[in-house]
């Protein structure tokens, strides 16, 4: 069958898929965005936290066909999607994240020896945050964990502690124990608050 | 998409400055937040099929016969191959070739690969396996130590020819270490108190994120490029050729990133399959494995059965220890003998005892095979003599910390084995400082409201879930402290191999570190842009690929990554600089004395005399040159363990954290918060701040996920029950408490830069740390880890 749903902001079709197929097998096999990560593919780890309509679900569990005509947001367009918001700007139209300009990683040389990384004011304070907090280590529960904790400070810009963990409690991570995590989300807070307040970052 | 997604390159720019000692950022950070960073599991091939592995449904059977048929018919199914099928060479291992690739007649536990299939969708090669029809006759089990060596046991693995086949007392125990120093029959008579004590720790599973995963692409050549997730290339590289029957130089291996690792990593898992599946079928072939196969695909911790005995005289010093460890090996010896070594070696804890009789043994049996995780042996044996400790300090009316301070080792003491510790032991230096962190407040869930009617239960054990308002909940308080190895011991040549090169790139110097060692999240790239930029005073610090292009770094593991590949870099970068001033001397030798005659130093992109005086640019010497050198580092040699005595200097470095844990139970409900886990750790020397805490925090984690989460369940068949993120639990956030970390910084003056592997320790001393403190809070005695509230609550 085809699906046809949007993708960080624009319209995306995928064919032949099979109808047992999940929206994250979709995003990382047929659409080139692996950026949702398959940790358990048993909606326990939430690695594969995407926004469905604004809702953060663990993409593994949802089946493909259940996006048709429906908006998804993957941590590839997580920059973007910030930026919109901060802007005001979308929901709909022109904004959002293109598929090529998704899939960073196919522009780089296959083997070569200079892939320059994003530059960094490409990122979303969230993704900003974990970079300078320390919050990754082997990163792959960062994606997920990015999607839902830009979730949270969308809903509650300044949350308490136990806010976060409360947040953050459907996404396992084995490296970092937690706390340059909470850091992360702390830092990312309090820059938030900072613009508000218009005393820059 | 016409391209091939391959493993990301990393060049960190000028961006971040830092050398040695700052906590500079990790050159891979933005493409882990952008999603970007290519996993194993995110190679892409045009073309490329879908592997997948049946497995075995029981625990040890006889295979009678294995049709393939239906499953070979399904249309999209390209090759299916068994035992029968293997091209060369059809056993693998880490220490003992005992491992079938695919099994050869017999399986010896639940989840064995028997055979794999290539297909065009990952649901038509799952279904295809479904297809093919496998006749079992069931063999009897051994599950134990008693079945293991009772008359007429099963011989998992007749016709051994491993190199302790010999020595060891039945076939169907991996290895034996004895270690015997001093008489601790006759120490006994002067002890005032015997404590003997036993203990078990269940089976823990790495549940490194990433799963198992890896492309492997035919070449024109007849070899295969494999793209994987592993913890040592060349380790994985030795183990496929013979059974892929291709020369080393036609498996083209490079490192794709790697979701954790933690010791699971150690061991193949798909890589032999996936390469096997492309060459048969000459189109690319990727393996996934979901959560539920890594259960299967990947060793664990032995689970343990120990007995402790230890003597103190009534003034508190500790007169002898004896003790035997039982680790379940499970099918496969994988890491097992060198898993025995640590556990006898480290049995005695960071503790002075001249007397001691250790005994540690690894057994086949039809149980999951196990081998590396984080810890390594010395977890199994630190919860326990932690837990006599405690014995000990209650018998003699002593507080804990007292006690094992006045027992603690310091530098200089001699070990059970006969090694001197040569660097600094501040063991009961970090149990003062564990000691001396404030305590969390009591009773934080009340905080906020001083009449104590709003409460969050958040702050309380069982949380959300509503169980309590605090009625029924008591404080504990644990201490613990653990001594673990760093690097490959028993004479193991641990070697590691560094290329630097360095040249100038539009008008600027840039320096390229080439190592194959695997980064697993633990940091090592961010170290090796770090000394290279201190090394050789450049900005720009580009890190090639880790692949088999270059010489081997040894394993990510044994937390010697920074001292042993850090050291290799190190050595290769002195070796550039020196080639540096030679062109700069004869460049410019002329113009100014110093450069015949001053110490000379990189710094800032020039070449300066000791004194800060600048001699030339970096650019001006090297203009036009590229130097490009790819050399060896080995430390201190070790010795193997007297097979009989024990005796020998079989350790590089020890490297020693201590805990304290703050918990709050739900007496009634048995439910465990733990509040605080504050570690302090002797380091050596921090390189990078910022990821030391991080690595003392996440492993300090995975112990309280031994403590009271973590345990995968095998019942009396030899089955695993639990193998899900639903049913093996590891902590959350939720679960995770708040972790002060205090970073001590005593040089050891034999380790590159002074520094100390840490990446083990704090995941020992904080198992033992979080269950004291469950026994100061209930009184009860918790003999076994994970702590479940059934045991809490007798019910």
């Amino acid at each position: 069958m085809r699906v046809t749903f949007n993708v960080n902001g624009r319209p995306q079709e995928a064919d032949d898929v099979w109808e047992g197929e999940s929206l994250l097998y979709v995003l990382r096999e047929r659409m080139g965005l692996p950026g949702s990560k398959n940790a358990c593919e048993q909606g326990e780890c939430g690695s594969c936290t995407v926004r469905l309509d604004g809702v953060p679900v663990c993409a593994c569990l949802v089946a493909a066909a259940q996006v048709q005509d429906r908006d998804v947001v993957t941590v590839e367009g997580l920059a973007d999607y910030a930026k919109d918001r901060a802007a005001g700007r979308c929901g709909t139209g022109a904004c959002g994240t293109p598929l090529g300009e998704a899939q960073k990683w196919a522009a780089k040389p296959a083997d070569g020896q200079t892939g320059e990384s994003t530059e960094a004011g490409d990122l979303s304070p969230i993704q900003e945050a974990f970079i300078d907090a320390g919050a990754v280590q082997c990163g792959f529960c960062t994606p997920g964990l990015l999607v839902a904790a830009d979730e949270l400070l969308e809903r509650n810009p300044s949350p308490s502690d136990q806010d976060i963990r409360e947040a953050l409690s459907g996404n396992l991570c084995r490296c970092t124990g937690y706390e340059k995590i909470l850091d992360a989300v702390r830092l990312a807070a309090a820059r938030g608050a900072s613009v508000t307040a218009g005393e820059g970052v | 998409m016409g391209v091939t997604r391959n493993p990301t390159n990393i060049t960190q720019g000028s961006k971040t400055k830092g050398g040695l000692g700052e906590s500079t950022l990790r050159p891979d950070g933005t493409l882990k937040v952008t999603g970007e960073f290519a996993y194993s599991s995110d190679m892409w091939h045009e073309d490329m099929l879908w592997g997948f592995t049946l497995r075995s449904p029981h625990a040890h059977a006889k295979i009678l016969s294995i049709d393939t048929g239906e499953a070979l018919a399904t249309s999209g199914v390209y090759a299916v191959m068994t035992h029968d099928d293997l091209p060369a060479f059809t056993k693998y291992g880490l220490e003992y070739k005992d491992t079938p690739v695919l099994a050869d007649g017999v399986v010896r536990y639940h989840g064995e690969p028997i055979a794999i299939i290539a297909a065009d969708h990952p649901e038509t090669a799952r279904r295809a396996a479904a297809k093919i029809k496998v006749e079992f006759e069931l063999l009897p089990l051994v599950i134990d130590e008693e079945t293991a060596l009772a008359d007429g046991a099963p011989i998992l693995h007749p016709n051994r020819d491993d190199h302790h086949a010999d020595h060891v007392t039945h076939p169907n125990i991996v290895h034996r270490q004895p270690i015997i120093r001093g008489d601790a029959n006759e120490a006994a008579k002067r002890a005032d108190i015997v404590i003997s004590g036993e203990y078990e720790v269940g089976m823990q599973d790495q549940a490194f994120l990433g799963p198992e995963s890896g492309l492997a692409v035919p070449a024109e050549d007849g070899g295969v490029d494999l793209y994987i997730a592993t913890q040592w290339l060349h380790s994985d590289l030795g183990q496929l050729s013979p059974v892929l029957g291709l020369p080393e130089d036609k498996i083209r291996m490079t490192l794709s990133g790697v979701g954790g690792a933690f010791g699971g990593r150690e061991d193949l898992s798909m890589q032999a399959h996936a390469c096997l599946l492309a060459l048969r079928t000459g189109k690319p072939v990727k393996i996934v494995y979901n959560r539920f196969e890594s259960f299967f695909g990947h060793v664990h911790r032995h689970p343990a059965k120990l007995w402790y005995e230890h003597g103190v005289t009534s003034e508190g010093k500790i007169t002898h220890m004896k003790c035997r460890i039982v680790l379940d090996g499970g099918a496969y010896a994988s890491a097992s003998p060198a898993v025995v070594g640590n556990a006898s070696s480290l049995a005695v804890g960071p503790y002075v005892i001249d007397d001691v009789e250790i005994e540690a043994v690894a057994l086949y049996t039809n149980n999951p095979p196990c081998g590396a995780m984080r810890g390594f042996g010395a977890v199994q044996a630190c919860f326990a003599y932690e837990a006599q400790m405690d014995k000990l300090a209650a018998a003699l009316g002593m507080d804990a910390v007292e006690f094992r301070q006045l027992n603690a080792m310091s530098q200089g003491t001699i070990m059970p084995t006969g090694q001197k510790v040569d660097s600094p032991a501040p063991v009961a230096e970090l149990l003062r400082r564990v000691k001396a962190l404030p305590m969390p407040p009591e009773q934080q869930w009340l905080a906020g409201d001083a009449e104590g009617r709003s409460i969050d239960i958040r702050d309380l054990p069982g949380a959300l879930s509503n169980t309590t308002h605090g009625e029924g909940v008591v404080r504990g308080v644990g201490y613990a402290v653990g001594i673990k190895n760093v690097g490959f011991s028993e004479g193991f040549d641990d070697y590691s191999t560094a290329r630097v090169r360095l040249e100038v790139i539009n008008g600027e110097p840039v320096a390229m570190v080439h190592t194959a060692m695997a980064e697993v999240g633990q940091g090592g790239v961010t170290v090796h842009a770090q000394i290279a930029r201190t090394e050789l005073g450049v900005t720009q610090v580009t890190i090639h690929p880790a692949d088999t292009q270059v010489g081997s770094a040894g394993s990510t593991s044994a937390s010697r990554q920074t001292y042993v590949t850090g050291g290799a870099v190190k050595n290769s970068c002195e070796a550039v600089r020196e080639k540096v001033l030679e062109l700069g001397r004869a460049k410019f030798g002329t113009y100014h004395p110093a450069w015949a005659t001053a110490e000379l130093l990189l710094e800032g992109g020039k070449v300066v005399t000791d004194g800060g005086e600048v001699l030339a640019d970096l650019v001006d010497v090297i203009e036009g040159e590229t130097i490009d050198l790819e050399l060896e580092w080995r430390h201190r040699p070790t010795q193997a363990f007297d097979l009989v005595t024990g005796q020998g200097d079989g350790h590089v470095q020890y490297s020693f954290c201590a805990h304290r844990a703050v918990v709050e139970v739900d007496t009634e409900l048995g439910l465990v918060k733990v509040i605080e886990l504050a570690a302090a750790q002797d380091v050596g020397k921090a390189l990078n701040p910022l990821s030391v805490v991080g690595q003392i925090q996440g492993g300090t984690t995975q112990g309280l996920g031994l403590a009271v989460m973590e345990e995968i369940i095998v019942d009396k068949n030899a089955k695993v029950r639990n193998p899900s993120f639903t049913d093996y639990l590891i902590p959350t956030i939720l679960d995770t408490p708040t972790i002060p970390v205090d970073v001590l910084e005593l040089a050891d003056e034999h380790a590159p830069y002074g520094l100390r592997g840490i990446g083990e320790a704090p995941t020992l001393s904080s198992t033992p740390a979080v269950v004291a403190a469950i026994r100061a809070a209930t009184g009860l005695a918790l003999k076994r880890v994970p702590v479940r509230p059934e045991h809490l609550t007798g019910t």
